[in-house]
């Protein structure tokens, strides 16, 4: 396995006293998707939002490519190649398609590979160019989750965060955002760690899983095997 | 048409000509109380528009804009005075006063945004709520400098000789603060629609999606506290120049409700809202009082009335505006003309639709889309939050 590109190590964080992540290790390697799985409440949002410092963490180290993330402030997360697709999708329901889009690249210097980028969304995600000028509230469940990644991808990540990418959305429609997340995998190399409820179109997609449970990691391997496992999915995933 | 559609610069500054011609006429046109009362609605759109910015775009709550305008007042007075007393005259001793009156407000806006930017809602508006409150007692505590109650005389020099000598003094005082609101108006209009104006829209959905976005909300809730206060700070100074005086009892607490009020009448994050609110500003108290006056009732209640009867009005207006028209008076007019044109409901502003038209909503992925029917629904309710283009000039552009 070549070096990971996101390293976690003994990460432990939650709201207050209790900790609700203990001592999380998870690896992550460069044009791998990596999917976390587990019950309501194991903690899954709060490792992606401890990875990005919307939490913070009171013990252990995170690692982006050899770089420490500790002290780095959530709004630079996305200088060091990390986008984070909240929980809920986070599109910002008073501005349009393109101006969301464009929010996901403001903090950039080179506006014109922002608006190279914003092009490319557009082209990967052909029922948002359609409805560019329309307002977030507008949007179907579907298209705001694919605002939603589009507005993270204009960052030009290197590492993509995915909260429950497939809530409240129609098989179908998981389907295809699951697809392409592949597919931007394959094509461009891009690193996912996708959090997910929906086990199976979750692991899927997945090159390797992590199953947390109540705040520990519980089993960590590749995706087909988690899959295949009957006793791991009846004891932590309930299928 | 298309160019000023897709520019946004150009066509602010079209409609920022174009008010200002129509103003222009206007100040020929007016008795001198008229004018007096143009000008004072000149000032209060510098104020209500910073307004209208913070508290409808950011959703940070001020109500101590009264104070900002306060300081930006004694500012104007002081160094005025200063500077009057060092043989300064006419358009200079008006402008460096008036940015004095800017820059001295910047910095108590600064500091009211840092502590903003750690304050949420209630606890930002309780905040600037006191700010409000204490200032009598800082006038009152620095007598020797800011007058007391009495406050302080401000030194307004007649128009220039240039004018000719029977050139009213209201015109003057008009031109010089619709001049003013003009170029707050503009300023903040390409603030507005641009990447700061995004920026400050996601803070108040979403500030964690804009964190993540790359977006330093401290940072940009802070500049929004300081362009604010700006704004204020010269409505202050223009106040000072249209009265000649600064008094704590200008600047009360009841006063910056009344500017709250005007912007969310106006429609809360709408520039073009502020200019409406401001004139009710003006216009409002004038005609509570012929209200009152035309009412059959006792001399003794009459006179408890006068001047009260204003905020009552206010207050009223306020919480029909809220169940009625949540949009305020613009959101009202943006509705009404697109209604006029039989405009479908286009998916947003009329003057955000691109040259390809109305974006027809396609087939793609909206299986779960609860309006799935198509564009025959009902109008979308007109956004408060959202500044519609036509907007941002006079009320005279509201027609495009």
């Amino acid at each position: 396995m070549p070096d990971a590109l996101l390293s976690v190590r003994g990460l432990t964080a939650g709201y207050g006293a209790a900790p609700v992540l203990q001592e999380v290790d998870l690896e992550v390697a460069p044009g791998s998707i990596a999917a976390v799985v587990g019950a309501n409440g194991a903690g899954k949002t709060t490792l992606l939002r401890a990875l990005c410092g919307v939490v913070g963490a009171t013990a252990g180290e995170v690692r982006m490519d050899g770089t420490d993330l500790r002290g780095v402030r959530t709004q630079d997360m996305v200088r060091h190649g990390i986008a984070h697709v909240p929980e809920g999708r986070g599109v910002i329901t008073e501005l349009t398609v393109e101006e969301n889009l464009r929010l996901g690249h403001s903090w950039r210097r080179d506006k014109a590979d922002g608006r190279k980028a914003t092009a490319e969304v557009f082209e990967l995600f052909e029922p948002l160019a359609r409805r560019r000028k329309s307002a977030g509230h507008q949007l179907s469940g579907g298209e705001r989750q694919m605002l939603a990644v589009g507005r993270a991808l204009v960052a030009r990540p290197r590492l993509l965060l995915l909260d429950e990418p497939s809530l409240g959305l129609a098989p179908k429609v998981t389907a295809q955002i699951m697809a392409l997340l592949r597919r931007l995998r394959d094509d461009t190399g891009l690193t996912v760690l996708l959090v997910e409820q929906n086990v199976r179109s979750a692991l899927s997609i997945a090159d390797t899983g992590v199953v947390l449970s109540l705040g520990r990691v519980v089993a960590a391997t590749d995706a087909a095997t988690l899959a295949a496992d009957e006793d791991l999915r009846h004891t932590y995933l309930g299928f | 048409m298309a160019y000023l559609r897709t520019h946004t610069l150009p066509r602010h500054l079209l409609l920022a000509v174009l008010a200002a011609l129509l103003l222009l006429l206007l100040t020929y046109l007016l008795p001198p109380y008229r004018n007096y009362q143009l000008a004072t609605a000149g000032a209060y759109v510098c104020a209500t528009a910073g307004l209208t910015v913070l508290v409808g775009l950011t959703g940070q709550l001020s109500l101590g804009h009264g104070a900002l305008m306060a300081t930006g007042a004694y500012a104007y007075a002081l160094v005025s005075d200063k500077l009057v007393d060092g043989g300064t005259t006419g358009i200079p001793l008006l402008v460096v006063s008036l940015v004095a009156a800017i820059l001295a407000t910047m910095v108590v806006g600064f500091v009211l945004g840092l502590a903003g930017a750690r304050l949420h809602g209630p606890y930002l508006a309780g905040l600037t709520l006191t700010l409000v409150i204490v200032v009598p007692a800082i006038t009152t505590t620095f007598a020797g400098t800011l007058g007391g109650d009495q406050g302080l005389s401000v030194t307004v020099d007649p128009p220039p000789v240039g004018l000719g000598a029977a050139f009213p003094f209201e015109r003057w005082q008009a031109w010089i603060t619709l001049t003013a609101a003009i170029l707050t108006v503009f300023v903040l209009a390409n603030v507005v629609h641009g990447r700061p104006g995004r920026q400050m829209r996601a803070i108040r959905d979403d500030e964690v999606a804009a964190r993540l976005s790359g977006i330093d909300v401290a940072r940009t809730k802070v500049g929004a506290f300081v362009l604010s206060a700006a704004t204020a700070g010269l409505g202050g100074g223009l106040l000072a120049v249209l009265t000649q005086s600064v008094a704590p009892g200008a600047f009360s607490l009841t006063f910056s409700l009344f500017l709250l009020m005007a912007v969310v009448i106006g429609g809360l994050g709408s520039l073009a809202g502020a200019v409406w609110g401001a004139i009710l500003i003006v216009v409002l108290p004038d005609l509570a009082d012929s209200l009152a006056e035309a009412m059959p009732v006792s001399s003794n209640l009459a006179e408890r009335l006068d001047g009260n009867l204003a905020i009552g009005v206010f207050g009223l207006i306020v919480i029909g505006v809220m169940l009625a028209v949540p949009g305020g008076i613009q959101g009202l007019l943006v509705a009404l003309v697109r209604r006029l044109r039989g405009r479908r409901p286009a998916a947003s502003g009329p003057a955000d639709v691109g040259p390809a038209g109305p974006a027809a909503p396609g087939p793609g992925v909206d299986a779960d889309r609860p309006d799935a029917s198509g564009p025959s629904g009902p109008e979308p309710a007109a956004d408060p939050a959202r500044p519609r283009t036509p907007s941002s000039g006079s009320p005279s552009t509201t027609t495009e």
